[in-house]
């Protein structure tokens, strides 16, 4: 199985075949662009996603500018998104192209990088005791796969889209709007954008389950490893099973488009909710793919500042392994309203409501954690904890919306708005965040400001529930998603939220000011810098850990 | 002016220009107008009929309520004013509400009682108890028994929704980018609906009328509301002719998507007359944002006066050919029709085997 590859990667590294310094770095580019190291890839990926999260944040910025105040005032001035003589249906079309570019950004280019990638890709081999990914080079090309998608989405944003440039779809990509809907090139790209990304994700989920099930350090049983582990074991699986359906569906819409056939055009025999249900059963498990890994975080940063073992881990374990897998059986509750069965609703309204019920129980184990702890007030752990409770509030709106005779009022609402950025703009960012800060030290072998990382918890913890609270009562009120201008009766709860995304800016200023001094000038950091509740392996290297790591493995106990 | 925005009816008639501006608008009526060639909000039948205003204006009408079918700024779910909707909001207010605030309010109490008691400072040696059998079956079977209790109301809500009484009255909604059509089958009456554009947008073209008060909030009024009588149920039957649109009006609990190629229905038993409004709820394009959805309930007797002025007609009676249908019972909706010759004049759009609409094309 291994012959090749290995008379491969001698001959390419033969001056390398004596270097045994573990430390020894290969040349700047060789090290950044032919990378096949974990951490290096990983670092690369965390890059990526703070490059195109701030990308994706500054687009939800002109979002929020626009929706200040009734009217049309900033989609009307020409945009480097789409500019040109723009007439009205140009500018709502730029909307369009905006919440689209938004989402995409947010969930393939940020989120799943920085959480897979990033702190995947860099802790789970620390973790479990292995010298590395399972396949290093296939590693490499997972993220250099993002990086031709993120320029085709980039791209399709300036050529024509249908009634104006750019893809304005929605993230969905809802045939027949994505089909006969949009003429131009500019769906095409975001669907071939979008096979590059999911093709990314499944070489990564393929590497994640080969090296935890084959690397894993003597001892290091399943049962043994940490919870982040678990987290992305599961996620892995999400991925892998649910990204080829999301690849069937959308290759349909491209020969839909291009080719004549007629899967989802009833004048040829095909049917519009069948794209609808290949989506969101992918749709569903990405959400969990979004969310479960930041559980995992959470887990170890609780755990860490409350110097105690994770309360009921096994449940904790198996609470991720059943929300993955009712997560694939759920998905048609994204489609109560598009003239469901009453037997297809009753049994969609269960199912999803059982998800609650693995989700209380990681909600109450942080808890119980944190219950008898010595707990300390780091900026990662004000990020966990706010991540519980945000992602407690964004779980109570998802069990109303559970509801499919609910959910008929507020499907396509400011509600699900609400509701989703709250378990992900609050709930996975958030955990992002802890993650990043509580790692930070072992990747860049400094320490960040303390005291700029708690402004950035307190401003980023007011600005979104600000901007992100006021949208429940834009839903209950009737506002729909998705529009550019809306009556006056929405106005005021509308500002309220924009101000929200001012204060959030600010927030993330400071992030970047933290980030960037603490890189520069910040202070060495020890190999452990969080004291006895920081147990995992990653806390018994150096920081940052020598290039290679564990090149005698370490024995669990 | 005042009798112009009176009626659903009148509602084709311009308000904004005066009569003395009307001439210069005019155009040949024989003309097919082109761009909006499907709005019959056109300044042609105002301008070709002006002798009949006062005709119009005869009939009665309903203005929109402020507050009641159409958002205000609150932050709680719409008036509800079918029998669904109360149950519904029922559901939500007395049930799921609340139970999300407990829920989210014990979780926050509980993180912050760990926060204080449990801080360093107060707590220098963490325990090392990480496993409680017992705790953790309760906290697995309570959220249980809650969700259960929540499953049995909402089981209900799903049977009532899906299991509607006899319809007295059938409309097919039909949804465009980006505008409603809506077709009375049984009725005869068929029409589109534009969202009224604002006097001062330069968007607007000239032949458009511009939105006034009376026709309700800004990007919700439109230029012919669809009426249904009150007391009655009401079946939509909801589709599309190019993309995925959605018909829904929150004060009414009902949202169904628009599918090309599939007919779904919505129904509807208004007690209350008034004025209700929605918007389109699944994006549909550039103008997904511009095609809001407006339903008129009055009272039946008064539905059957719009039916007519429409040049429709009651099922049980037949369309009469070369005379205005008098009295008109059937379907559930029984009512006088008055005569209303003339107003049809404002109805370029109705089938021409309706004598109304000879009437108006001739003059």
């Amino acid at each position: 199985m291994s012959t090749t590859a290995d008379a491969l990667h001698l001959t390419g590294h033969e001056a390398h075949a004596t270097e045994h310094h573990e430390d020894h770095k290969p040349s700047f580019f060789v090290r950044w662009f032919m990378s096949t190291n974990h951490k290096d890839i990983g670092t690369l990926y965390l890059i990526f996603a703070i490059l195109a999260g701030t990308i994706g944040g500054a687009i939800s910025g002109i979002m929020r500018w626009e929706l200040m105040e009734p009217g049309i005032q900033v989609l009307n001035h020409a945009w480097p998104i789409g500019a040109g003589t723009a007439n009205f249906d140009e500018w709502t079309h730029h909307w369009n192209v905006l919440i689209t570019a938004h989402a995409l950004i947010m969930i393939f280019f940020t989120v799943m990088p920085a959480m897979m990638g990033g702190f995947g890709n860099w802790f789970v081999p620390l973790m479990i005791g292995a010298p590395d990914m399972a396949f290093p080079r296939m590693n490499n090309i997972s993220f250099w796969l993002l990086v031709p998608s993120f320029c085709l989405l980039l791209g399709s944003t300036i050529v024509p889209g249908g009634t104006g440039l750019g893809a304005g779809t929605g993230w969905t990509l809802y045939a027949p709007l994505s089909t006969s809907g949009s003429s131009g090139p500019a769906v095409d790209m975001v669907i071939f954008s979008m096979h590059l990304a999911g093709a990314s994700s499944i070489l990564g989920a393929i590497n994640f389950i080969t090296t935890i099930f084959n690397m894993r350090a003597p001892g290091m049983t399943l049962h043994k490893m940490p919870l982040f582990v678990w987290s992305v074991l599961v996620t892995a699986f999400l991925l892998l099973l649910s990204l080829p359906v999301l690849a069937g569906a959308i290759t349909m819409l491209l020969t839909d488009r291009n080719f004549g056939t007629a899967f989802f055009d009833a004048s040829g025999g095909g049917n519009v909710v069948l794209y609808q249900h290949l989506f969101w059963f992918f749709g569903h498990p990405e959400v969990y793919i979004m969310i479960l890994p930041g559980f995992g975080m959470v887990s170890q940063v609780v755990a860490t500042f409350s110097r105690k073992p994770v309360f009921g881990y096994l449940g904790m374990a198996y609470a991720m392994v059943a929300i993955g897998v009712i997560g694939f059986v759920v998905w048609a509750h994204h489609m109560f309203t598009t003239g469901m069965s009453v037997d297809e609703k009753m049994y969609f309204t269960a199912a999803t409501m059982i998800i609650a019920v693995p989700t209380g129980v990681k909600i109450f184990s942080w808890i119980a954690t944190m219950w008898g702890g010595s707990i300390t007030f780091e900026t990662p752990m004000l990020f966990a904890i706010g991540f519980i409770f945000l992602f407690t509030v964004g779980g109570v709106t998802g069990v109303v919306l559970a509801n499919g005779g609910v959910d008929t009022y507020m499907q396509d609402t400011y509600y699900v708005v609400a509701h989703f950025h709250y378990v992900l703009s609050l709930g996975a960012i958030f955990s992002i965040f802890a993650g990043f800060y509580y790692w930070f030290p072992k990747m860049s072998g400094r320490l960040y400001n303390e005291l700029l990382g708690k402004i950035h918890f307190f401003l980023m913890f007011i600005g979104v529930n600000v901007i992100f609270f006021p949208m429940h009562f834009l839903g209950l009120d009737g506002m729909p998603r998705r529009i550019p201008d809306y009556t006056p009766a929405f106005a005021h709860w509308n500002y309220v939220s924009s101000v929200g995304y001012m204060i959030t800016a600010v927030g993330v200023a400071v992030f970047f000011v933290n980030l960037f001094w603490s890189l520069a000038a910040g202070k060495k950091a020890p190999g452990n810098p969080w004291g006895e509740g920081a147990t995992t392996l990653e806390w018994t290297l150096s920081s940052p850990p020598p290039f290679h790591q564990f090149s005698t493995l370490p024995r669990i106990d | 002016m005042a009798a112009a925005w009176l009626t659903p009816a009148s509602a084709q008639t311009p308000a904004s220009p005066p009569p003395a501006s009307a001439p210069v608008a005019a155009q040949p009526n024989a003309a097919p107008p082109a761009g909006f060639a499907q709005n019959p909000n056109s300044p042609d039948a105002a301008t070709a009929t002006p002798g009949q205003e006062p005709v119009a204006a005869a009939l009665p009408t309903v203005a929109p309520t402020p507050g009641i079918g159409e958002p205000d700024g609150r932050m709680t779910l719409q008036d509800q004013v079918t029998p669904i909707g109360e149950e519904a909001a029922g559901f939500h207010d007395n049930i799921l509400l609340p139970l999300c605030a407990i829920i989210s309010i014990i979780v926050l109490a509980l993180l912050l009682w760990a926060m204080v008691r449990y801080r360093r400072g107060a707590n220098p040696v963490p325990s090392r108890n990480s496993h409680n059998t017992a705790i953790e079956v309760i906290w697995t079977l309570v959220p249980v028994l809650i969700l259960v209790g929540i499953a049995i109301p909402s089981i209900r809500l799903l049977r009532h929704t899906y299991s509607p009484p006899p319809a007295d009255l059938t409309v097919k909604v039909t949804g465009h980018q980006w505008y409603w059509s809506y077709e009375y089958p049984d009725n005869g009456v068929t029409f589109d609906s534009y969202m009224l554009k604002e006097a001062n947008d330069p968007t607007r073209q000239k032949n458009q009328r511009a939105r006034t008060d009376a026709d309700g909030p800004p990007l919700l009024a439109v230029d012919e509301r669809v009426v249904i009588p009150q007391g009655k149920v009401v079946k939509f039957i909801v589709t599309a002719d190019d993309v995925i649109h959605s018909f829904a009006v929150p004060a009414f609990w009902i949202k169904q998507d628009a599918n090309p190629g599939q007919l779904h229905e919505a129904w509807v038993k208004v007690d209350r007359p008034g004025v209700y409004f929605g918007q389109c709820s699944e994006l549909c394009g550039a103008r997904h944002g511009f095609m809001p959805i407006a339903v008129e309930v009055v009272p039946p007797a008064q539905f059957a006066q719009w039916v007519a002025s429409k040049g429709g007609h009651l099922p049980g009676a037949k369309p009469a050919s070369g005379a205005i249908p008098a009295t008109q019972t059937g379907g559930g909706v029984s009512a006088p029709a008055p005569a209303v010759a003339g107003t049809t004049a404002a109805t370029p759009a109705a089938p021409p085997a309706n004598p109304n609409a000879a009437t108006g094309a001739t003059k």
